[in-house]
């Protein structure tokens, strides 16, 4: 399959501005279902604000929340795609700043020195291209995660040792829970990185903060940690916007990769309530836009 | 739990009447800071040509449309989507804008911290939460953008908003020294043993 880099251009500014503007729907109904389990009355009433401005940004086809984010796109690569890549991430680029400027987006991105604003969504290193490979024939996958401050301010390492075993890695979260508080703007989804080196184990966490509810970490014991911390972070309390209530969190997410012998790394990366993401799939039959 | 329907700016006795868990609607003029608006105002000695005495703030930095000029437009901004970001960060800045500017709430999400919580005791002043993330509901209630200054700054300029109905807005730090995030944080923090327990940490 040949990629026609216009359209990848044209699918990176569409898939922005969707992003933005629509909610997937695992995380609609995972706000539902908060709401409805919910026993603190601030927090249901904090819950049906969340579910009511879902609803004015689809009848006035606006955007959920005003931080547009720092724009990620996630590529994955199927089995004979013919495309070039250098171009490729132009395009995207492309893409990002096209919709941040013919929307128009806020810009929220600046130097981290200067604090200079391109009003591009674009800068050094900005838009975050993630580039992956799949075993999937003819296909083209790229998602876009504008992520939101609040939640990405609200991220964490830590190396522990060995001898701290797994209740350093359930500790460390229930703590990156409690200090976040109210400023990532929950209920979360908490996204737990567990081994890897270090920037690695802080990519993990990302992985698993914007994953879709519902899904499960392909690790069994992974998935036994997300179920386990995900009753225990409910329990504390902080409630949604850290105003009290039973939904802290939608979910812990775990995502794991092995690690070196000396080594117990463990990264949490919270997305917030308004879990945003989009994805366009191209293949030789023609684009497809969902979640 | 009383609901007050405010138009700005207000008086000192008005916000000594606010406790925590009081709702509050405003209508009038509200304004727009952000963390670069308040790093120049305070540490790079610039000046607003805004009187903000008895006013509201907003932590937020909006979604605009530049446009032509017009009574409906004034600034020559259309709002596009205008919500409400993360208070902590802004914590420092909470007493000189109440002792050099006289504002006396701070609207924004997530809570503000103890010297937030002093400065309201001591000069009148009221955190009042909204709820981040729910900005397309929030724009409905902004009806213009009367002004705009620093607007190099942009989109972190200070922005002057007309607003109807805005709210209902939850007091969550009061003038009376209660905050509902230090209450919450500690029976937060009262509860990580048993969490922990639960999950089999020794």
């Amino acid at each position: 399959m040949d990629v026609d880099l216009k359209r990848v251009e044209e699918a990176a500014k569409e898939l922005y501005i969707r992003a933005l503007k629509i909610l997937p729907p695992d995380i609609k109904s995972g706000i539902a279902a908060l709401a409805r389990s919910e026993t603190d009355a601030t927090a249901r009433t904090i819950l049906g604000t969340m579910i009511r401005n879902i609803g004015v940004a689809e009848e006035r086809d606006n955007l959920l929340c005003q931080d547009t984010g720092i724009p990620i796109y996630n590529v994955t690569i199927g089995r004979g795609v013919n495309l070039d890549g250098y171009a490729l991430k132009q395009a995207i680029r492309t893409g990002c700043e096209r919709a941040t400027r013919e929307y128009p987006l806020r810009s929220s991105v600046v130097h981290p020195v200067t604090r200079a604003n391109e009003h591009s969504s674009c800068g050094r290193g900005i838009p975050v291209i993630n580039i992956d490979f799949s075993d999937i024939e003819g296909s083209l996958a790229i998602e876009m995660i504008p992520k939101g401050s609040g939640s990405e301010n609200s991220s964490w390492l830590k190396m522990a040792i060995p001898a701290e075993g797994v209740d350093a890695i359930k500790t460390f979260v229930v703590d990156c829970v409690l200090e976040s508080g109210g400023k990532s703007c929950p209920p979360t989804i908490v996204g737990v990185g567990v081994g890897g080196t270090a920037d690695l184990c802080v990519h993990l966490a990302k992985l698993a903060a914007t994953r879709p509810l519902g899904s499960h970490c392909d690790d069994p014991e992974g998935a036994a940690l997300e179920q386990a911390l995900s009753a225990a972070v409910n329990q504390l309390g902080v409630g949604p916007q850290g105003l009290g209530g039973d939904a802290t969190a939608f979910a812990v997410h775990v995502e794991t990769a092995a690690t070196h012998i000396t080594m117990n790394p463990v990264a949490v990366n919270m997305q917030c309530h308004s879990a945003r993401r989009a994805r366009a799939t191209f293949t030789a039959g023609g684009i497809e836009y969902g979640f | 739990m009383t609901h007050h329907e405010f138009t700005t700016p207000v008086d000192e006795a008005a916000i000594r009447a606010l406790r925590v868990n009081d709702t509050v609607t405003l209508n009038g003029t509200l304004y727009g800071i952000r963390d670069a608006t308040q790093i120049h105002l305070f540490d790079r000695g610039r000046k607003t040509r805004f009187d903000l005495a008895g006013h509201a703030v907003i932590h937020t930095a909006p979604n605009v449309k530049r446009v032509e000029p017009s009574p409906a437009h004034p600034a020559g901004y259309a709002p596009v989507c205008v919500g409400t970001t993360t208070s902590a960060r802004m914590e420092r800045f909470t007493r000189p804008l109440m002792s050099q500017y006289g504002v006396r709430m701070i609207i924004g999400k997530g809570g503000m911290l103890a010297d937030s919580l002093a400065a309201f005791a001591e000069l009148g002043g009221v955190y009042l939460a909204i709820v981040g993330g729910a900005a397309a509901l929030e724009t409905t209630w902004i009806e213009q953008i009367e002004d705009v200054d620093l607007d190099d700054l942009n989109p972190e300029s200070l922005w002057r908003f007309r607003v109807k109905g805005f709210g209902p807005l939850l007091v969550a730090m009061d003038s009376h020294g209660t905050s509902l995030y230090t209450g919450l944080k500690a029976a937060a923090a009262g509860r990580r043993a048993a969490a922990l327990a639960s999950l089999g940490v020794k």
